[in-house]
C-alpha cells in the first residue's frame, strides 16, 4: 500500500518536472520554425525591358516567371510587372492575347488574370530604380509600389538585351551594373528586404551581379561574361522566338514545384546545364548568410505563410447598441435584395447565340482568282493581260 | 616690315586676351553654372547621431501602507534611489536603464481604498485619487497578513499603472535599509513585468542592430508584430461560400463601435488607425478540410493552415490610395456541406478559438454556423453572428500583432483583465517604450545613411525642402532622446513619430534619385568634343608667343654678346 503510493508520488513528481519541459519543447519548436527562413512575406519585381515584336521571347520569359509565382502563391498585390510592350494584343499577333511560351502554341502564359503594373514607355531605368528604392512620386497608386519591409524575401527577375556590365532597356538606354549594386545597397540601407533573389537572363547576365557589396543577396544569371544567351525555339506559325533556352528550363524547373515542395536552391543552381544551354550559367552567393542547400525555392518564388493558433481570446460581454440611423425625410427606400435575385441568370443563359454569318477562308478567294486568271491567260494568250491592267 | 611686326604684336595681344578671358571669365562661368544646387545639412549634427546612446528613465513610486513598516523605520520614509544598468549593444549602440525610485508611506485617502474588499475595487479607487504619468510604476505594499490578496498571490498588477504587492514579513529589529534590500527585488521583478525589459529594448533596435543576441521567443515575437508606421489600416471581411444556404448578416458597424474602438482610441498617440468592413461571396478556402469520424466534424490541420491565406488575399482588395500596411481580419462561415468546421493544432487537439493569425498579415477564425438551424429549415437560412465571441478572438489577434506581446508574468503575480479598452495602461506604456525606442533607431539610422549617401555622391541635388525636413528630423530626434531621458514618455513618442515622418520624407523624396552614374572617362567624354576645338587654337598661339619670346630672349643675348 505504502509502497503503491510512493510510486504514484513519484510518478506525480516526474510529471510535473517534465511538464515545463514539453513547453520549452514547444516553444522551441514554435521559434524553430520562424527561425529558419526569417520572412513573413514575399515580393516579385519582374521586369521585361525590350520592345518590339522580334522580342516576342523577353515578354515570354517574363510572364513565365510570373505565371510560376502567381501559381506558388504570391497574390498580385505583392508582384510589380513591368513588361516594355505589349505583345499579347501586338497587330502582328496570330493569335490576340495569348502569348506563348512552347511552340505550337502549348502554354499560353498570359493567362486570364494577368495584372501589369508599369507597362509600354513607363518601362525605364528611372522607374525601375524608383520602384527598388521607394522613391516615387506621392500620387502613385499602392499597385505600382514596392512596399516591402525588413522581413520580405525579395525576387527581382529581368530580361533582355544586355552586354558586359549594361542591361539595355527600350532600346534606348541602359542601366549599368553600379547603378544596380548602388539601388540594393540603398534599399538595405532602409532595410527594405530580408533576402533577395536578382535572376537576370541576358547575355553576358554575370556581370551584372559582380558589383553587388549588400549582405543576403543570391544572384542567377543565365550566361557568364563574353558568352551569349540564346533563344530556344521558334515557332513557325507565330514567326519569332518564343523563349529564351534559360528561362524555358526554368519554366520547366518551376512546373514541377508545389507549394509545400521542398526543393532547395541548390537544385536552382542546376538548372539548364550547359549542355542544354550552351551558355553556362552562373550564380553568386557569397553575400547570402545561409547555406543556398536549406533555402527552399518557395522562400522566394512562393508565398507561405507562416501561421500561429489564437491561444487566446478576451471576454467581451456588454451588448452592442444599435448605430443611430440617420435617414432623411425624403430618402429613398432601399430594398435589400437577396444575392441570389440581383443577377436575372436564368433569362441570360436561356438566350440563343447569336448567328455569324458564314465567310469562305480569307486566301481561298485570292486563290481562286488567280487560279482564273492564270487558267484565262493560258488558254487565250498573254497579249490580252494589257487589256487587265 | 614694321607692319608685319605691328600686326604680329596685335596677334599676339589678342591671343593673349582671349586666354585672359577664357581663364578669368570662362572657367569661373563653366564652373558656377554646372555646379549642383545642395543646400546645407547639419552634417555633424548627423554623425553625432551615429553613435546612440540611449537613456531610458523609469519613475517609480513605493509607497508602504499601514502596518507595513514599524514607527522607527517609518521615519527615515520618504527616500529616493537610484539605480542604473547600462549595456553596451555594439559599437555604436548603448543603452542605459535608470530607475528612479521614491518611497513613501500612504495618505489617508489612500489608506481607505486599500481598506476594500478586493483587489480590484482598491486597484479602481485608487486610480481615482491619482493619476499616474505615463511611463511610471507605482507600487503598494500592503501587509503580509492583508486579506485583500488570495493566499497564493503575491502581486496584483492592475488596469492602470498601480501594482499591489504583499510584502513578505518585515521583522521590526531591521532597519529601513535592510528593508529596503529585501524588498527591491520583489519591486524589480514587478517593475520588469510592467515596464520595459532588456529584450523589448533589443528587438526595438533591431534596425540597427541585425545580429544582436536575442532569445527565439523575442525573434519570434518581433516577427510577428508589424513594424512601426504612421498609420495602419485594418478591414474586416466576411467571407461566404454558399450565399444559397446561409444569408449572413452582422452587426460590424456596432461591434467596430464597441469593440475595437476604444482600443484603437487609445492607441491613437502609436498610429492612424483607418478601419473598413467587406463581405465577400464565393470565397472558398484554398484547401480541402479532412472529414474526422471521431468527432463527426471537418477538421484543418495545423499545416495546412500555411497554404489557406494564399487564394483568399489575392480577392481581398486594399484602399489604394493609402501605402500604409494593411491588416486583415477574416470571418470564414463553412459552406452547408463542409460543416462544421474544426480548426487542429499541432498536437491534434481542438482549438478553443477556432482560429489562426499570421504574423503582419492578419486573422481568420472560423465560424460554425450548422447548429442554427435543422435540416428541415428553408434555404437560405437568416443567420446572425455573434459579434461578440468573434470580436473577442479578433481583438485578441489585434493585439498581438499590433505588438502588445503576451506577457509571461513569474509566477505568483496576477494581471487584471485589460477591461473594455482592452489594453490596460501598463501594457500601453510597455508598447509605447518600445515604439519609441523603435522610431529613434530608425530615425537615426535613415537619417545617417542619407546623408553618407549625399556625402559620398558629389552630383545630387538636395533641395530646400529636403534641407529641410532633415534638419527638422535632426532636431525632433535630439529632442526624442532628451525626453527619454527626462522620462516623459508620452512626449518623446511624440517626438520620435514626427522625427521618424520627417526623415522618411527626406529620405524617399523622389528628386533624390541618383540616376547618372558618371564615370571619369565618361565626363571626359562629354567635355571634350565641346572644349578642344576651342582650347587648341588657344593654347597652341599661347605656345607660340611663349617660343617667340625666348627665341627674342636668345637673340638679345646672342646680341649682347
Amino acid at each position: 500500500m505504502d509502497y503503491c503510493y510512493l510510486m504514484t508520488k513519484c510518478a506525480f513528481i516526474y510529471l510535473l518536472f517534465s511538464i515545463p519541459r514539453a513547453h520549452c519543447d514547444y516553444v522551441e519548436t514554435k521559434a524553430g520554425q520562424f527561425f529558419s527562413s526569417g520572412h513573413t512575406n514575399n515580393w516579385a519585381v519582374l521586369v521585361c525591358t525590350s520592345r518590339f515584336w522580334f522580342n516576342y521571347r523577353h515578354v515570354a520569359n517574363t510572364l513565365s516567371v510570373y505565371r510560376s509565382v502567381k501559381r506558388l502563391g504570391i497574390p498580385d498585390s505583392h508582384i510589380v510587372l513591368m513588361l516594355a510592350d505589349d505583345m499579347a494584343c501586338n497587330y502582328r499577333n496570330l493569335k490576340p492575347a495569348t502569348v506563348f511560351s512552347h511552340k505550337n502554341m502549348e502554354l499560353n502564359v498570359y493567362g486570364d488574370d494577368v495584372e501589369v503594373d508599369y507597362r509600354g514607355y513607363e518601362v525605364t531605368v528611372e522607374n525601375f530604380l524608383r520602384v527598388l528604392t521607394g522613391r516615387l512620386p506621392p500620387s502613385t497608386p499602392r499597385s505600382k509600389r514596392l512596399l516591402s519591409d525588413d522581413r520580405s524575401n525579395i525576387l527581382i527577375y529581368l530580361t533582355g538585351h544586355g552586354g558586359n556590365g549594361f542591361l539595355k532597356f527600350q532600346d534606348s538606354e541602359e542601366i549599368s551594373n553600379m547603378e544596380l549594386a548602388d539601388a540594393f545597397e540603398q534599399m538595405w540601407q532602409k532595410r527594405r528586404y530580408n533576402e533577395l533573389l536578382f535572376i537576370i537572363d541576358t547575355c553576358q547576365g554575370a556581370s551584372m551581379y559582380e558589383r553587388f557589396y549588400s549582405p543576403n543577396l543570391m544572384a542567377l544569371a543565365s550566361s557568364q561574361v563574353g558568352e551569349d544567351s540564346l533563344s530556344h525555339q521558334p515557332d513557325l506559325a507565330i514567326g519569332v522566338h518564343l523563349m529564351d533556352k534559360y528561362t524555358f528550363y526554368l519554366l520547366k524547373f518551376l512546373e514541377e514545384v508545389h507549394p509545400a515542395s521542398q526543393a532547395n536552391m541548390n537544385d536552382l543552381f542546376k538548372v539548364c546545364p550547359q549542355s542544354q544551354c550552351v551558355s553556362t550559367p552562373g550564380h553568386r552567393t557569397d553575400l547570402f548568410q545561409r547555406d543556398p542547400g536549406s533555402v527552399l525555392i518557395t522562400d522566394f518564388f512562393g508565398s507561405v505563410r507562416k501561421v500561429e493558433i489564437t491561444k487566446e481570446t478576451i471576454n467581451l460581454t456588454s451588448p452592442i447598441e444599435q448605430p443611430i440611423e440617420s435617414s432623411a425625410s425624403g430618402a429613398v427606400q432601399i430594398n435589400s435584395l437577396m444575392y441570389v435575385d440581383q443577377l436575372p441568370v436564368a433569362e441570360i443563359i436561356h438566350q440563343k447565340p447569336k448567328q455569324k454569318d458564314w465567310h469562305p477562308p480569307d486566301g481561298f478567294i485570292l486563290g481562286f482568282w488567280t487560279l482564273i486568271l492564270l487558267v484565262f491567260f493560258k488558254t487565250y494568250g498573254i497579249k490580252h493581260l494589257k487589256h487587265i491592267f | 616690315m614694321a607692319v608685319l611686326q605691328l600686326e604680329k604684336q596685335r596677334g599676339r595681344y589678342a591671343a593673349l586676351a582671349i586666354a585672359a578671358v577664357v581663364i578669368v571669365v570662362g572657367i569661373p562661368l563653366w564652373w558656377k553654372t554646372t555646379e549642383t544646387y545642395r543646400a546645407w545639412l547639419p552634417f555633424s549634427e548627423i554623425s553625432e547621431l551615429d553613435s546612440l546612446q540611449l537613456q531610458l528613465s523609469v519613475d517609480i513610486e513605493v509607497v508602504f501602507s499601514r502596518g507595513t513598516l514599524t514607527p522607527e523605520q517609518q521615519t527615515k520614509v520618504p527616500l529616493s534611489n537610484v539605480r542604473e544598468q547600462e549595456h553596451v549593444v555594439d559599437a555604436k549602440t548603448g543603452l542605459r536603464y535608470t530607475y528612479e525610485t521614491k518611497y513613501r508611506t500612504a495618505t489617508i485617502m489612500e489608506e481607505d481604498a486599500l481598506n476594500q474588499h478586493t483587489a480590484a475595487e482598491a486597484d479602481l479607487s485608487l486610480h481615482m485619487l491619482t493619476e499616474s504619468s505615463c511611463g511610471s510604476v507605482v507600487v503598494y505594499v500592503i501587509p503580509d497578513s492583508s486579506t485583500l490578496l488570495p493566499e497564493d498571490v503575491k502581486v496584483y498588477v492592475g488596469q492602470r499603472r498601480t501594482a499591489l504587492l504583499r510584502s513578505a514579513p518585515i521583522k521590526s529589529s531591521w532597519s529601513l535599509k535592510e528593508v529596503l534590500s529585501n524588498l527591491d527585488p520583489h519591486v524589480e521583478k514587478v517593475v520588469n513585468t510592467m515596464s520595459f525589459s532588456h529584450q523589448d529594448i533589443i528587438a526595438a533596435l533591431s534596425d540597427r542592430v541585425r545580429m544582436a543576441k536575442v532569445t527565439k521567443e523575442s525573434m519570434a515575437d518581433n516577427m510577428r508584430a508589424i513594424k512601426s508606421s504612421p498609420g495602419y489600416e485594418i478591414t474586416f471581411s466576411l467571407l461566404n461560400p454558399d450565399p444559397k444556404s446561409h444569408n449572413l448578416h452582422w452587426e460590424i458597424e456596432g461591434a467596430l463601435h464597441d469593440y475595437i474602438q476604444p482600443l484603437l482610441n487609445k492607441l491613437s498617440p502609436i498610429a492612424n488607425f483607418s478601419v473598413d468592413s467587406q463581405i465577400l461571396y464565393y470565397a472558398v478556402l484554398g484547401v480541402n478540410p479532412r472529414f474526422d469520424n471521431s468527432v463527426s466534424a471537418y477538421t484543418l490541420s495545423a499545416d495546412s493552415l500555411s497554404h489557406v491565406i494564399n487564394p483568399v488575399e489575392a480577392r481581398l482588395g486594399s484602399n489604394a490610395a493609402s501605402s500604409n500596411p494593411v491588416l486583415n481580419f477574416l470571418l470564414y462561415v463553412p459552406d452547408a456541406l463542409h460543416s462544421p468546421l474544426f480548426i487542429r493544432d499541432h498536437s491534434k487537439r481542438e482549438v478553443p478559438s477556432n482560429a489562426f493569425h499570421s504574423p503582419r498579415w492578419g486573422g481568420i477564425m472560423v465560424y460554425n454556423v450548422n447548429e442554427m438551424y435543422g435540416s428541415e429549415a428553408e434555404l437560405p437560412v437568416d443567420i446572425n453572428i455573434n459579434m461578440a465571441k468573434v470580436m473577442g478572438v479578433f481583438l485578441a489577434q489585434l493585439r498581438l500583432l499590433l505588438g502588445l506581446q503576451h506577457t509571461h508574468p513569474p509566477p505568483g503575480f496576477v494581471l487584471q483583465s485589460p477591461g473594455s479598452a482592452g489594453l490596460a495602461d501598463w501594457e500601453l506604456d510597455r508598447l509605447l517604450w518600445s515604439r519609441s525606442v523603435e522610431n529613434i533607431a530608425t530615425a537615426s539610422t535613415t537619417i545617417t545613411s542619407l546623408a553618407q549617401l549625399l556625402d559620398q555622391i558629389g552630383n545630387i541635388v538636395i533641395n530646400d525642402n529636403i534641407a529641410q525636413q532633415v534638419s527638422s528630423a535632426v532636431t525632433s530626434l535630439q529632442s526624442a532622446v532628451a525626453e527619454l531621458e527626462a522620462g516623459n514618455l508620452a512626449f518623446a513618442l511624440q517626438y520620435s513619430r514626427e522625427a521618424i515622418l520627417a526623415s522618411e520624407r527626406a529620405f524617399f523624396d523622389p528628386s533624390l534619385l541618383h540616376l547618372l552614374y558618371f564615370p571619369d572617362d565618361q565626363k571626359f567624354a562629354i567635355y571634350i568634343p565641346l572644349f578642344l576645338p576651342m582650347c587648341v587654337p588657344i593654347v597652341l598661339s599661347l605656345l607660340k608667343i611663349v617660343s617667340e619670346t625666348r627665341q627674342r630672349q636668345a637673340d638679345k643675348q646672342a646680341k649682347k654678346d
